[in-house]
């Protein structure tokens, strides 16, 4: 489990003090993966380097299942520290050292002895699929096969929570899928614990089940990820939103539209995605639906579906019939076209 | 007896002991160079600003001392600590007497080059280790030292021909070596042949030890 209670991290520069991360609080349960998502400079990095104190917060708490690391003496922190893996972006892989011994020196210097250094290293190098690579070089891995490498590594100390500070960012789409993949994998069969930041919203479509959104060190909004997709309430998320999803209309096309009939985003998600309810509605209301975009998103925990309706009719039907798609448990949001003179 | 015999048995016993000294000056100085310049060199890299170490005072100090060491050229610098040379091995002259400068010469010069191979290390790589809870003094020796060999060896090679260089100007204090017979017979007393002979020594000594250095750099590199 991991707790921040009020994190700051200030900087202290000499063009004045920015403030990176303005009190922040995170509860991740044990055994749940958290995605914190915020474009670059939003603070999201030092955030999650305030979580195994590679940034001492400047105000704020952080627990490790239970354990204050903020007050703890180094030594103790060193030891503390085991329990919580990392990967990185840049892999941060020892270039001079082959992939078994990659895994193996950290696990000798935490002081393991010889059988169990090369048992985990066994183990853990077939978790990850790379069993056949013990021998080779950083430098004769693919980018995906390093973060493998990387992934391995941190398990090897098997840590009870693993902190991934934009470990796909750096990977091509397919590789970052294959990535994800043993993320989710870990999760369920080790119950790790993950807390991740990222700025790609498939990183949290794929393996997220709360989200963060974060803006200028603050978290501006955060809910369990279907929540979030469903009824996105800052710009920041809903820009997120945008980019798996083309969600946006035009305004003047939304104004050209509006003359005849409303232009309505309808949500859909658990039961509501399995009944047929724009045909209900134009059969009870004199309302036609005519969908303008449509698409469907697979989340760690549900599906959740989005379309973009144009609802052809008089405004009294029209109200009506969003009234029963929402008591029907369909999230609405109303779109207003302004045409630009 | 062709020319070229004669040349030899005249003057192999006097090259082979030059090479001997010029050897032992060098192995005997780098040794200690290496001894003061490596730590000195991960002092300045630990202690500088936002490090594991960070102290401005013992940064800014190094720096100090080893841009002075280095300002002053070799054949200065022989005479110059003249006083500090008979304090630490009881005498000014011959191959002990020069130990001291060579050393006082070299181990600054190391502790730039190794200033540069550490700094080349990735900063992510110590970080991912500090992550899991490794000490600095592990880190320094399995992460820094250890990533930073290739360039260390290089920095080595670099140091080591200089070194070689540097005990040219030994003669000037009784050591002997390569350079002081090149000076003493080639040039003061004409044999233009020892000259040749010995610059031709010189080269092969150079060329073998940064082959020597590359090759090994390029087999510890892995990338």
């Amino acid at each position: 489990m991991i707790v921040l209670e009020n994190v700051s991290k200030e900087f202290n520069s000499k063009s004045g003090t920015v403030k990176a991360v303005k009190q922040v609080n995170i509860r991740v349960n044990q055994g749940e993966i958290h995605g914190v998502i915020g474009y670059s400079g939003a603070g999201k990095s030092t955030l999650i380097r305030c979580v195994n104190l590679l940034e001492k917060p400047t105000e704020g708490k952080v627990f490790i299942n239970g354990v204050e690391l903020t007050s703890l003496p180094l030594p103790k922190l060193r030891k503390t520290r085991n329990k919580v893996g990392m990967i990185f972006q840049g892999f941060n892989l020892l270039k001079t050292a082959t992939v078994y011994d990659n895994i193996a020196i950290p696990l000798k210097l935490l002081g393991y002895n010889k059988d169990e250094v090369k048992k985990r290293v066994e183990q853990y190098l077939d978790i990850v699929g790379l069993t056949d690579k013990h021998t080779n070089y950083p430098n004769q891995l693919s980018g995906g096969q390093k973060q493998r490498v990387a992934i391995a590594r941190a398990l090897a100390q098997e840590p009870e929570v693993l902190l991934s500070d934009e470990a796909t960012s750096a990977l091509d789409p397919e590789t970052t899928d294959s990535i994800l993949d043993l993320l989710l994998k870990i999760n369920r069969e080790l119950g790790i614990t993950i807390l991740l930041i990222t700025h790609e919203m498939n990183v949290i479509q794929k393996i997220c089940d709360h989200v963060y959104v974060m803006e200028n060190g603050v978290i501006v909004e955060q809910d369990t990820a279907i929540n979030l997709f469903t009824k996105p309430t800052h710009p920041t998320t809903k820009k997120f939103l945008n980019t798996i999803s083309q969600r946006n209309l035009s305004n003047s096309l939304i104004a050209q539209l509006n003359v005849t009939g409303a232009v309505s985003r309808l949500t859909f998600v658990g039961e509501s995605t399995g009944k047929p309810l724009l045909a209900e509605v134009s059969q009870k209301f004199n309302v036609q639906p005519n969908i303008l975009t449509a698409n469907i998103i697979e989340l760690k925990n549900g599906i959740v579906g989005n379309i973009v309706v144009h609802l052809i009719g008089d405004k009294e039907q029209v109200k009506n019939a969003i009234h029963y798609l929402e008591a029907q448990g369909v999230a609405t949001e109303e779109l207003e076209g302004h045409s630009h003179e | 007896m062709s020319r070229t015999d004669q040349f030899v048995e005249q003057w192999l016993p006097i090259i082979g002991e030059s090479v001997v000294e010029t050897f032992q000056m060098v192995s005997i100085s780098l040794f200690f160079s290496v001894l003061i310049g490596i730590p000195l060199g991960i002092l300045i890299v630990l202690t500088r600003p936002g490090q594991a170490l960070a102290n401005k005072f013992i940064y800014q100090l190094t720096n100090l001392i080893i841009n002075i060491v280095r300002s002053i050229p070799f054949i200065i610098l022989l005479f110059f600590i003249l006083p500090f040379t008979k304090l630490i091995v009881g005498t000014t002259i011959g191959v002990q007497g020069v130990i001291v400068p060579l050393v006082i010469y070299t181990a600054p010069y190391i502790a730039r080059l190794m200033e540069s191979a550490l700094l080349e290390v990735e900063n992510g790589v110590i970080e991912a280790y500090t992550a899991m809870g490794i000490s600095t003094g592990a880190i320094i020796w399995n992460v820094l030292l250890r990533e930073a060999r290739p360039s260390i060896v290089l920095g080595l090679t670099i140091s080591t021909v200089s070194l070689i260089g540097a005990t040219a100007m030994a003669g000037m204090v009784g050591a002997g070596g390569l350079g002081d017979l090149a000076y003493r017979f080639g040039h003061l007393r004409y044999e233009v042949d020892v000259m040749y002979a010995t610059v031709v020594i010189l080269i092969i000594l150079v060329q073998s030890i940064q082959s020597i250095g590359n090759r090994i750099a390029a087999n510890i590199k892995k990338d």
